[in-house]
């Protein structure tokens, strides 16, 4: 069993489907940020079978953790303070995802102007469909970054 | 400032306001004929589309104002790479409003975004044409006296008509109506819609053909059937007489219906129906002039 340690400030994300750490790691622009990251892969979890965690040391306040509930809401953020779960965040849809989510349709203006931002806005809460803020074209499931 | 980007834009009680208007207009075109005096209309078309452009324009002049613009991205500066945000930028800088239709689904609200000027969409790709459904609403509107508590038929290619979506999306805000959906089981209307209206209870039928349904119909919005959308040309020919109203068929209907299309028409309207009293396609047409002249005015702030 690999063993990997305690952070004292940061976030401890779990419960990520087993393969998709990456994907977060991407989104979340963790490369962008000079702090530490463990990206445990598959996880054993008697929930999931499988999963993936996330652990990054970081400022609380540095991170925008709202295109975590687009990706899976079922994922768990702890909070960590002195290295301590203070709390544990709810996810929430945001109402607009800017240059996230890439409009994939050919007729959209965004495909011609290439300095358009990929804007995405939610249009049901219940079903979790976004749609393009142009076109309307609903998002598909696919990611880029 | 305001701009029309989609027929749901307007509320109800805004577009009843909105067609007061027009029918203001219509009774007395005199009183309104310098309400737009020293107003410049562009209008920037990035791909062809003649009679919505003569239809815009011919508001314009109607109200004493007057117009510029192009009639396909050729003849204007988007063949030399300028980006619709730029275009507007400057089109703003000459006129007072501007009628933008473009290919691209999505243009005119980048276009609105950054413009100086409201922006009317006057049709982007396949995605919305507020002006036409705003045009089919006036038509019933002022020829049935209500919005409501009827039953409409929409007949031909109810799968990729743009028209028909929009026109059942701005319908179903009204109460009392009823949807009778006739088309080949090729062309039916998409999956989300009849949802909506399940979700929504609005009750709705689909049928094959026309005469199935004919009596009961207080308007029958018509609409092209195209040879290219059917999978063979077999279907087509064995489906395609189903969708030609011509006398024989329109004998079934009631006194007092109406058939209307958005025109053009190819062959789905016998041109023998013309003259029938029913038939209102054409005032249709000039609907749309006078729902075009109440936007500019209530867009402009000079009405309403």
């Amino acid at each position: 069993m690999l063993n990997v340690g305690k952070i004292e400030e940061g976030f401890v994300l779990d419960h990520i489907e087993a393969g998709k750490s990456l994907e977060i790691y991407h989104h979340l622009k963790l490369d962008k940020l000079d702090c530490t990251v463990a990206i445990i892969k598959n996880a054993r979890s008697n929930k999931m079978g499988k999963k993936d965690i996330l652990k990054v040391e970081c400022d609380v306040n540095t991170l925008n953790l709202d295109i975590l509930a687009v990706i899976d809401h079922n994922i768990t953020v702890n909070v960590i303070k002195d290295g301590e779960i203070v709390d544990k965040k709810e996810l929430v849809l945001p109402r607009e995802i800017h240059n996230v989510l890439k409009c994939k349709n050919p007729r959209c203006i965004t495909s011609i102007e290439q300095e358009l931002p990929h804007i995405f806005v939610l249009a049901d809460e219940e079903k979790e469909i976004y749609r393009c803020k142009y076109c309307e074209e609903k998002a598909g499931n696919s990611f880029t970054w | 400032m305001r701009h029309l980007m989609n027929p749901l834009d307007f509320s109800v009680e805004e577009l009843d306001r909105l067609f007061d208007l027009a029918n203001r207009i219509e009774k007395d075109p005199a009183r309104y004929a310098h309400a737009c005096d020293g107003k410049k209309l562009a209008t920037c078309f990035y791909e062809p589309s003649t009679r919505t452009r003569l239809s815009f324009e011919a508001a314009m002049l109607n109200l004493g104002g007057q117009v510029l613009g192009f009639s396909d991205a050729a003849s204007s500066s988007a063949a030399k790479g300028e980006s619709v945000s730029d275009t507007i930028r400057i089109i703003s800088c000459y006129a007072d409003i501007c009628a933008m239709r473009h290919p691209k689904e999505g243009a005119p609200m980048v276009a609105a975004e950054r413009s100086g000027i409201p922006v009317i969409n006057a049709g982007d790709g396949g995605h919305q044409h507020p002006t036409q459904t705003l045009t089919d609403l006036l038509t019933i509107r002022s020829l049935k006296g209500r919005l409501g508590s009827f039953t409409i038929g929409l007949c031909g290619d109810l799968k990729f008509g743009r028209t028909v979506h929009s026109l059942i999306n701005a319908l179903i805000r009204y109460t009392d109506i009823r949807f009778i959906f006739i088309s080949p089981a090729e062309l039916k209307v998409p999956d989300y819609i009849t949802d909506m209206l399940t979700e929504k209870n609005i009750p709705y039928e689909e049928v094959i053909r026309l005469e199935d349904c004919m009596p009961d119909l207080d308007l029958l919005y018509m609409t092209r059937v195209q040879k290219e959308r059917f999978f063979n040309e077999e279907d087509y020919v064995r489906l395609k007489d189903f969708y030609i109203l011509d006398k024989t068929k329109l004998s079934a209907a009631k006194g007092d219906m109406l058939v209307l299309h958005p025109l053009p028409r190819v062959n789905e309207i016998s041109v023998e129906v013309d003259d029938d009293p029913r038939a209102v396609y054409f005032k249709q047409a000039q609907y749309g002039v006078y729902v075009r002249m109440a936007l500019i005015l209530t867009l402009l702030g000079i009405e309403n």
